[in-house]
């Protein structure tokens, strides 16, 4: 029973992962970035949520749409102000380099605002816990929650990309910036929507992530961001699915490995599936292997 | 001709860049006897020092071999504990505190070069991005597991565990060498800003003339066009692992360095943002650049010690500076703007490792 409770948890934490994931993944096949600023979109995300339901008193359901708009704001912001001067940049390090400034720059201005204390957060799932087998094993309504919107977001963002024309010109524009701009596709719109799209996601992570584990501070999403990057790559960086599974199977390998190993080694071993998976499939479990031209 | 051109150019710039941090030195040195140097900055000379040699040496794999490695706090880390943990050893033994302090420097590039070679051979297997996430990945691995390690030493000899300090099942009369998360305590104070000093020309002397020598070259080849590189017979996997040894190696010793100027060392220090850091130094100065990184090092480690009357602001401010001077330096539309209007002040000056 302990491993079944263990699992389920490893699947929720699993599923914020993959809702991080998924917005790395969509950036990085799109602008071919790595946007080393979405963990703190997430952490604004937990406060905005946090701000609404505490100073504001505003229902869960509220504070988490207002999450989602400040982040999806912001995403777009960080893009026009700190990213899109930088495309065609002699090395793809200089916007790097920018998103790590972005990073600082969102967690020092939470920082300044709501001060470095940690914060309480308050779940936004106002449901009781579901107990199976005669109260053996007991799935907390945040658990079922997660992996529901995870589910969701799953299925209408991959029915976004594939069946809809803004999906299909963010595969083009991600395919071949030039040949896309020729076909009519407005570049710059679309890459600005994927970071929408990707920072409203770590919006709903961030509100998800906090319910879970309920302390929020500026720095909150430096490590959810720097594993669901690990996620996005295990996966195949560029592919939606291959986020999904990458983000699951990592919070599983996390959990499990806290349980029964060492809840100090968890992140080693994580770290350390990645290598190995890697080092066989060097672009990641579903990634398109790197065609080479001379 | 041209061939002769240049190297007495390499030579030209080589010799300015050792000329600045010589000169540098010595007005510290004079500024310090003279008393002129608050004790806020005289605690920043040794950092200074390391951080120098860390953008020197990362700047080796990310500009020179053209590999984006996130992890080089990992070897920094792997340096400072070898060698402190060699200098908590040996304290008691060996009370010549310069020769002892050469030795553990000596231990931590060693540690560092051998974790190089050995994280090397798989990682450089694989390209752009995907190398970037394993060398963060061995970066965060190399700190976790020495957070799990304590380690004593008492009559009976040395006890090592994974557990806690107790289960070392240790006499009385034992003594920690190794903490777990509390990591390594009581390291004498043997770092100096004179030491750094030489450490740091030592690291330029290592990097310039690899950079400049007939292996420097090949790194380079490779960098540009690795299956031009191959095809006309070069080693890739040894020319990338040269580059990616000798820069932990550095690393290691600026780990060293680091380590003897704090009473305590912790494994937690050596995280993911000081990879980070450090990359910020090899970018802003340039990547590629030399001298450009012992510049950058030197002005982003002493800016949020300067802008600390700013109080809470100055981390936001530091923030402001770095995205403001990467768009400045990167964008190609302000490179265009300061083209035209600043014209021949800010000409882009061909690169040094090139």
């Amino acid at each position: 029973m302990s491993f079944l409770s263990y699992l389920i948890n490893g699947i929720s934490l699993g599923s914020v992962y993959a809702i991080i994931a998924l917005g790395y993944t969509m950036v990085y096949g799109i602008a071919k970035m790595l946007n080393f600023a979405h963990g703190d979109v997430i952490m604004v995300g937990g406060y905005a949520a946090l701000t609404m339901m505490l100073s504001l008193n505003a229902n869960p359901l509220v504070g988490v749409l207002v999450a989602i708009v400040v982040c999806t704001v912001l995403g777009i912001t960080i893009e026009a102000v700190a990213y899109r001067p930088l495309r065609g940049a002699a090395s793809p390090l200089a916007v790097l380099i920018t998103a790590i400034g972005v990073s600082y720059f969102l967690q020092n201005m939470v920082l300044l605002i709501f001060g470095s204390n940690p914060k309480s957060f308050q779940s936004v799932v106002p449901l009781p816990d579901l107990k199976l087998a005669g109260g053996a094993l007991t799935i907390t309504a945040e658990t079922i929650v997660t992996i529901t919107s995870c589910i969701i977001i799953m299925v209408v963002l991959t029915t976004f990309i594939n069946k809809t024309k803004t999906g299909q010109a963010m595969q083009a524009v991600s395919e071949d910036k030039g040949a896309a701009q020729l076909m009519g596709i407005n570049v710059n719109k679309t890459i600005a929507l994927t970071f929408a799209i990707g920072s409203g996601l770590a919006a709903v992570a961030g509100v998800l992530l906090c319910s879970s584990y309920p302390s929020l501070s500026p720095y909150t999403g430096s490590m959810p961001g720097i594993k669901a990057f690990v996620a996005a790559v295990f996966g195949g960086i560029g592919s939606i699915p291959g986020a999904m599974l990458g983000g699951i199977l990592l919070g599983v390998i996390e959990i499990l490995a806290k349980a029964y190993i060492s809840s100090q080694l968890a992140d080693a071993i994580v770290f350390a599936v990645l290598i190995v998976v890697l080092l066989v499939k060097p672009t990641g479990l579903l990634g398109k292997p790197i065609q080479e031209k001379v | 001709m041209t061939g002769m051109k240049s190297k007495k150019k390499n030579f030209r710039s080589n010799i300015i860049t050792y000329a600045m941090v010589i000169a540098a030195f010595v007005i510290m040195q004079i500024l310090r006897s003279a008393g002129h140097i608050s004790s806020l900055f005289e605690g920043l000379l040794v950092p200074i020092c390391v951080y120098v040699i860390l953008a020197v040496s990362l700047n080796l794999v990310v500009g020179i071999s053209g590999e984006l490695s996130l992890g080089h706090a990992g070897f920094m880390c792997v340096g400072a504990f070898a060698s402190a943990f060699f200098t908590k050893c040996l304290q008691n033994t060996l009370t010549v505190s310069g020769v002892r302090f050469a030795l553990a420097i000596l231990i931590g590039a060693v540690v560092a070069a051998v974790l190089g070679i050995l994280i090397g051979i798989p990682v450089l297997r694989l390209k752009g991005d995907y190398l970037a996430i394993v060398t963060l990945a061995f970066g965060e691995i190399i700190k976790n597991v020495i957070n799990v390690f304590y380690v004593g030493r008492d009559i009976n000899g040395i006890h090592i565990s994974m557990k806690d300090k107790f289960s070392l099942g240790m006499e009385a009369d034992g003594e920690m060498l190794l903490s777990g998360p509390q990591g390594i305590t009581g390291i004498p104070k043997d770092s100096s800003f004179v030491v750094g000093f030489i450490l740091i020309l030592i690291t330029l002397f290592i990097a310039l003339n690899l950079i400049n020598s007939r292996d420097g070259r090949a790194i380079k080849a490779i960098r540009d066009n690795r299956i031009a590189a191959s095809s006309i017979g070069i080693n890739i996997t040894k020319y990338k692992l040269m580059a990616f040894t000798i820069s932990a190696a550095l690393a290691g010793m600026a780990g060293a360095l680091y380590s003897h100027n704090l009473a305590t060392l912790q494994a937690s220090k050596f995280n993911f943002n000081t990879s980070i850091l450090v990359l910020v130094f090899v970018v802003l100065g340039g990547i590629g650049n030399i001298r450009g990184s012992v510049i950058a090092a030197v002005i982003l480690t002493a800016l949020p010690e300067l802008l600390r009357g700013l109080a809470d602001y100055r981390m936001l401010i530091y923030a402001i500076v770095l995205i403001v001077m990467m768009l400045f330096n990167w964008a190609p539309k302000a490179l265009e703007w300061r083209e035209r209007y600043l014209g021949r002040f800010f000409k882009k000056s061909a690169k040094e490792g090139e």
